[in-house]
């Protein structure tokens, strides 16, 4: 990481401030008007949008094994990603994948 | 309105938050750790789940640190995966919106997850309940959840240090994000924008860290909303 502290710090306000706004924003100044049916039906996948894309080069391209692909940790994370759909829960979907990650971790 | 039934409804969202509290505060001694193996400091750390009290947009914007990203590309993508939160502001609007601007004011930055879930479960439950109710009911989800949030961050911070390098923990974030998304794959449509988001952060990985992912975040948003367009939610 080459960041200087002010820069984190920045960081740290702009974000601090933009999520803020996002979430003060209709609650606060909008009123009762209602946003396009477009936009909100945009704005209805966001996280699954996201997410997905940030956590996948991590799964494929391990930066613990140099890039290389590395069958525990794809098969944890598709036993995570699969419990938690399964059980509709994080918790049970993280345990899952831990689980797996450690046994093929020993049995390799 | 009596400062009893008030007191009532604070106490109830309080106690319903308890299950919360148990992803919560390893999710944040998590974030202590990883925050602090990335190269921030312990104000920074803690700094940060202060001011911008959003677990998910916390953790990406650390890893992209991590990765050397742009600043703007940082700040771009850890607010990107908070435009969820305008959703649910739009959602409480109805049910919160008459309160005082100070109580607004405060709702805004206690609106996550944890409680606006808690919130509109309540609200759609009960909604004669009358409006002092409901927002001090929003208050209570967040009365332990908001301080252990930063308290366990701070911890994480402090202890993380004293951990063992060697404990797979490069891993806990990738798992806990999929653990967040698996249960919001409820539809074909959330299907279709997961799978869009995965190949087009693969495909766009060369460009600069986090505008990939940008641009593979709207193009899924738009996968989805179509989907749901052409199909009917």
């Amino acid at each position: 990481m080459t960041y200087t502290n002010g820069e984190i710090w920045g960081l740290i306000a702009l974000l601090g401030l933009g999520t803020y706004l996002i979430r003060f924003s209709f609650l606060g100044l909008i009123g009762d008007r209602k946003l396009p049916d477009w936009v909100l039906r945009h704005l209805r996948y966001t996280p699954v949008a996201v997410l997905p894309g940030l956590v996948a080069p991590l799964v494929l391209w391990p930066e613990a094994t140099g890039g290389a692909l590395d069958p525990a940790r794809l098969l944890a994370a598709l036993a995570t990603l699969g419990v938690a759909w399964w059980r509709g829960n994080l918790l049970w979907g993280v345990a899952a994948g831990v689980t797996v990650l450690v046994a093929v971790e020993q049995l390799v | 309105m009596t400062s009893t039934t008030r007191k009532s409804a604070f106490l109830l969202g309080a106690t319903q938050s308890l299950p919360f509290l148990v992803i919560g505060v390893p999710f944040a001694m998590l974030f202590g750790i990883v925050a602090t193996e990335a190269g921030l400091d312990l104000g920074q750390t803690v700094g940060m789940s202060v001011v911008v009290i959003a677990g998910a947009s916390q953790f990406t914007v650390i890893q992209l640190l991590s990765e050397n990203a742009e600043l703007w590309a940082a700040l771009a993508a850890g607010l990107a995966v908070n435009l969820r939160m305008a959703m649910y502001s739009a959602s409480l609007q109805p049910h919160l919106g008459a309160a005082p601007l100070w109580q607004r004011m405060l709702v805004g930055y206690l609106n996550v997850d944890a409680s606006y879930a808690l919130g509109l479960l309540e609200y759609e439950a009960r909604p004669e309940r009358p409006l002092e109710e409901k927002i001090w009911f929003f208050f209570g989800t967040m009365v332990l959840m908001a301080p252990l949030w930063i308290a366990g961050t701070y911890l994480g911070a402090v202890a993380g240090n004293a951990l063992p390098a060697d404990l797979s923990l490069d891993f806990a974030m990738p798992l806990l994000f999929l653990g967040l998304v698996g249960p919001m794959l409820k539809t074909l449509a959330h299907l279709g924008a997961a799978l869009t988001s995965v190949l087009a952060a693969l495909a766009f990985s060369g460009l600069p860290s986090g505008t990939g992912l940008l641009l593979a975040g709207l193009l899924a948003m738009a996968v989805g909303a179509e989907i749901e367009r052409r199909r009917g939610r």
